[in-house]
């Protein structure tokens, strides 16, 4: 039950992946685009998709083209900017009703493919720069989207962690780009980097849904057609420090919210990967951990307190909101948990129940069709290609020695704690 | 148990109201891994004024009491539920809005085994001084962490310039100050009054067997006693038509200021299809208005008032409703005159057309299919009709029965000046 089957093909210049499935009410189209992360390329990169979505050759105003979506039953379109790793992924998503739950049967699929088509390859544009105006409102929303970062607390501490702890390593940088930078983007500056990143970028496509996979195929194939490339592969940089660095900031805020940063040195498709998974879902993964139940249940520091792997660059953050005064508790209590964990202080059924959530959790995930997606992309970014009941089965198999075994490979590398006025003097 | 099948989505729903009164909706969602069930009451962070089950006399309970017994029913002299739930591979997690307080599990495997711990938890209360003055320490902690958000002012900033007497307008968390007061007999008191199986619905949605699943919520309901309840006695104070008060200004660490313009729904007890069709109807009217394909959208963000935050939205419940649109802007008092000035013209319905309300339906039909792929989605939104007498699977045929004369009589019913107001964060100086 539950595992899906990925069809890939290769194409010119990219690969096509199509999910077969008739639970859903709509079909997805995504379109991946992945490069490395770095200081030059970032922000024209941040600003791209928005400008690509706005308006098109054929739809030249964000009027035209979304009354033209809502007539195709309110296809949903939206774009996205992630940093995987040390690498930068566009996303460009449309979600488009299946006719045979509607009563009009206008075939919807292969609109909602041309419309992607046009939206990256037949954009706005003439003599080499896409249309100024365009360029120049989105470059404010940028801007603004930059800015918003720091007006919620809880993603600006966690973005302030990664600043302080990755200083010199690309993934630093903010997946929206510098904010000094957006002024800099001519709109022939933009369009020289579109060009460049479909010239280089390695690029993904996937449809889901109740498809007919020939027909798809033939569909894409007679719609994208790109140069073959060879991707660029990002340099991985790791930092490796010897004492611990704190850093609190003193803010005008009524919560201090702490973020800790470890280096786990194991990344998604390594051997002990797996054993990382159920590390991490015993020790704050989820509402059964031990932060959870410590920090929370025991000594009532918190409302939230989690801990999250990002799998590609080998990181765990822990995070948590407290009081100013009880910032060493609550660090004290984090780290008293790592060396249980470390120790193999950690019962046989901690390790069912953590097993039996994140195989109930990877599931779920499969229940959408963007879950689907961002599960399956995981092996394009660690080129791991690892089926899924592989994964599973892995998983399941890792034993406490495992867990303490990869326990004893995470450290500590930096504590962020945004702090109030007057406590932080 | 009934069977409601829904030939052009391909879905069929079964019902049955047991004996203790307790309503159960299942639909089997084939091909989906998960099964996700809710457990809902009728009863949240409005209902702060009634009789207890039992007495007399109507009693005031501290603000933020709903949600605070939603917390403290995951306790149990044996340990905390979510252990439970996570040794039978679910996740287990509840809510609490101004109307509903909702306890909900999600899981692929031990489906059975969750259903009854959802049942039983949720119907054997545990309230102890001990646990419920540690829970206090939690839920400051929360309060805190809305306190220093933004958006969540904001909004709550703008519900509480529209409502002078109606609860609607107390945070459903209440206040550190107000959730001091809570003791574990005003828990039981809340408890007794409102989790009767007859205020409660059950939903369950994912790839499961209605006939055995309803077989298993009936054995289990069956071993438990309940009395037959007199209908809960509920008390409002009457509420002013116009906003309590036009504008709020509320001084913030951000640096980008955020506007919202509200509007006061119309007072008056509405339900079931009317419910519907009003909801509905605002709700396109908004999309023709502010949608991403609408002149004004374009408007507001080529001058740069607005920027991807922009939203906009209606919320319909008995005894209160309130539309909001706004967001993240440079300009909060620019983009308040302007929502204001183009919501004004819209009144007198020459901003709707027979083209702008045909695409708008497209696009709302195709919105809900995409909604009912999601599980949550379904169980969580019959739930909310099904409490306001309407009917979820309504949706697509009311939304093709609208016509432009009931977008044009809903504009003319909700926009008046003296129904708007404006909240704004603004950097502190």
């Amino acid at each position: 039950m539950g595992v899906i089957s990925e069809a890939v093909k290769e194409m010119n210049g990219y690969k096509l992946h199509i999910v077969k499935s008739d639970k859903f009410k709509t079909n997805t189209i995504v379109w991946k685009m992945k490069a490395p992360l770095n200081k030059e390329g970032v922000t024209k990169r941040a600003l791209l998709p928005h400008v690509l979505q706005s308006s098109t050759a054929a739809y030249p105003t964000t009027e035209k083209l979304r009354s033209y979506l809502d007539d195709l039953y309110g296809a949903n379109l939206f774009v996205d900017v992630a940093k995987k790793g040390e690498y930068q992924i566009l996303s460009f998503s449309i979600e488009i009703a299946n006719e045979k739950f509607l009563s009009d049967p206008t075939p919807l699929l292969s609109k909602g493919l041309e419309l992607l088509a046009d939206i990256l390859l037949n954009p706005l544009a003439q003599n080499g720069s896409f249309d100024s105006e365009t360029v120049e409102n989105e470059k404010r929303t940028l801007k603004q989207r930059i800015q918003s970062v720091y007006d919620d607390k809880m993603r600006y501490s966690s973005h302030r962690l990664v600043e302080e702890m990755c200083a010199g390593e690309p993934y630093a940088l903010h997946v929206n780009g510098e904010l000094d930078d957006v002024d800099n983007i001519t709109a022939q500056d933009l369009y020289s980097y579109y060009q460049q990143a479909f010239a280089q970028d390695e690029l993904d496509l996937y449809v889901i849904g109740d498809v007919a996979e020939a027909e798809v195929e033939a569909a894409v194939a007679s719609l994208f057609d790109f140069a073959p490339r060879t991707p660029l592969e990002a340099n991985l940089l790791s930092g490796i420090r010897k004492e611990e660095k704190v850093v609190k900031e003193p803010q005008d805020v009524k919560q201090g919210k702490l973020n800790i940063g470890f280096r786990t040195n194991v990344k998604y498709g390594d051997k002990d990967y797996y054993a990382l998974q159920v590390f991490n879902g015993i020790y704050g993964g989820f509402s059964h951990s031990k932060l959870f139940h410590h920090v929370r249940e025991k000594n009532s520091l918190a409302y939230y307190v989690a801990s999250r792997l990002e799998s590609h660059k080998g990181l765990m953050m822990v995070m948590s909101g407290i009081e100013f005064e009880n910032f060493q508790l609550a660090v004290d209590i984090i780290k008293e948990q790592m060396e249980a964990m470390k120790s193999g202080d950690f019962s046989e059924e901690e390790i069912q129940q953590t097993k039996a959530v994140i195989e109930n959790q990877m599931l779920e995930t499969l229940d959408t069709a963007r879950g689907i997606v961002e599960v399956i992309y995981h092996n394009v970014v660690s080129k791991a290609h690892v089926p899924l009941d592989q994964w599973m089965q892995s998983m399941q198999q890792t034993t406490k020695e495992d867990i303490i075994a990869v326990a004893n490979k995470v450290n500590l590398d930096t504590i962020y704690f945004l702090t109030g006025m007057e406590a932080g003097k | 148990m009934e069977k409601i099948a829904f030939e052009q989505l391909q879905e069929e729903l079964y019902y049955e109201k047991l004996g203790n009164g307790l309503d159960v909706y299942i639909l089997p969602k084939k091909g989906f891994n998960k099964t996700y069930a809710t457990f809902t009451t009728k009863y949240g962070s409005i209902d702060n004024h009634f009789k207890p089950f039992g007495k007399e006399e109507y009693v005031k309970v501290p603000d933020g009491i709903a949600h605070f017994l939603e917390h403290k029913l995951f306790e149990k002299e044996d340990g905390d539920v979510f252990q439970q739930f996570s040794r039978q591979g679910a996740s287990a997690n509840a809510f609490t809005s101004f109307t509903r307080t909702a306890y909900l599990f999600s899981s692929t495997s031990q489906v059975e085994q969750n259903l009854e711990t959802l049942m039983d938890f949720v119907q054997e209360p545990y309230f102890t001084e001990k646990t419920v003055e540690k829970e206090k320490g939690i839920i400051g902690q929360e309060i805190t962490m809305y306190d220093d958000n933004p958006d969540w002012r904001l909004y709550f900033g703008a519900i509480e310039n529209m409502y002078k007497e109606h609860p609607v307008r107390i945070d459903i968390a209440g206040t550190i100050e107000s959730i001091s007061h809570i003791t574990k007999d005003m828990l039981y008191e809340c408890y007794e009054t409102f989790y009767h199986p007859s205020n409660m619905l059950l939903f369950v949605v994912g790839p499961v067997d209605p006939n055995e699943v309803m077989k298993q919520i009936k054995e289990n309901q069956s071993k438990k006693e309940y009395t037959d309840k007199p209908e809960i006695q509920r008390r409002f104070e009457s509420e002013i038509e116009e906003v309590a008060q036009k504008k709020q200004v509320l001084e913030m660490n951000v640096q980008t200021s955020k506007c919202l313009v509200g509007i006061k729904a119309p007072s008056g007890e509405m339900s079931g299809k009317e419910m519907l069709k009003w909801e509905l109807s605002v709700n396109l009217m908004l999309d023709i208005l502010f949608g991403k394909s609408s002149r004004h959208y374009s408007e507001l963000y080529s001058e740069g008032l607005i920027d991807d935050s922009f939203s906009y939205d209606y919320t319909q419940e008995q005894g209160f409703g309130f539309a909001m649109v706004g967001g993240d802007t440079p300009d909060a008092g620019k983009l308040a005159e302007n929502l204001t000035a183009m919501l004004l013209a819209a009144k007198t319905g020459t901003n709707f057309t027979e083209e702008n309300l045909g695409r708008a339906t497209k696009k709302k039909i195709g919105n809900f299919l995409r909604a009912i792929n999601s599980p949550e989605y379904i169980a969580n939104q019959f739930t909310r009709y099904a409490f306001n007498e309407m009917d979820l699977f309504d949706v697509v045929p009311m939304l093709e029965s609208i016509k432009l004369d009931d977008i044009r009589q809903a504009a003319s019913s909700l926009i008046d000046e003296k129904r708007f107001t404006v909240c704004q964060v603004v950097p502190k100086k």
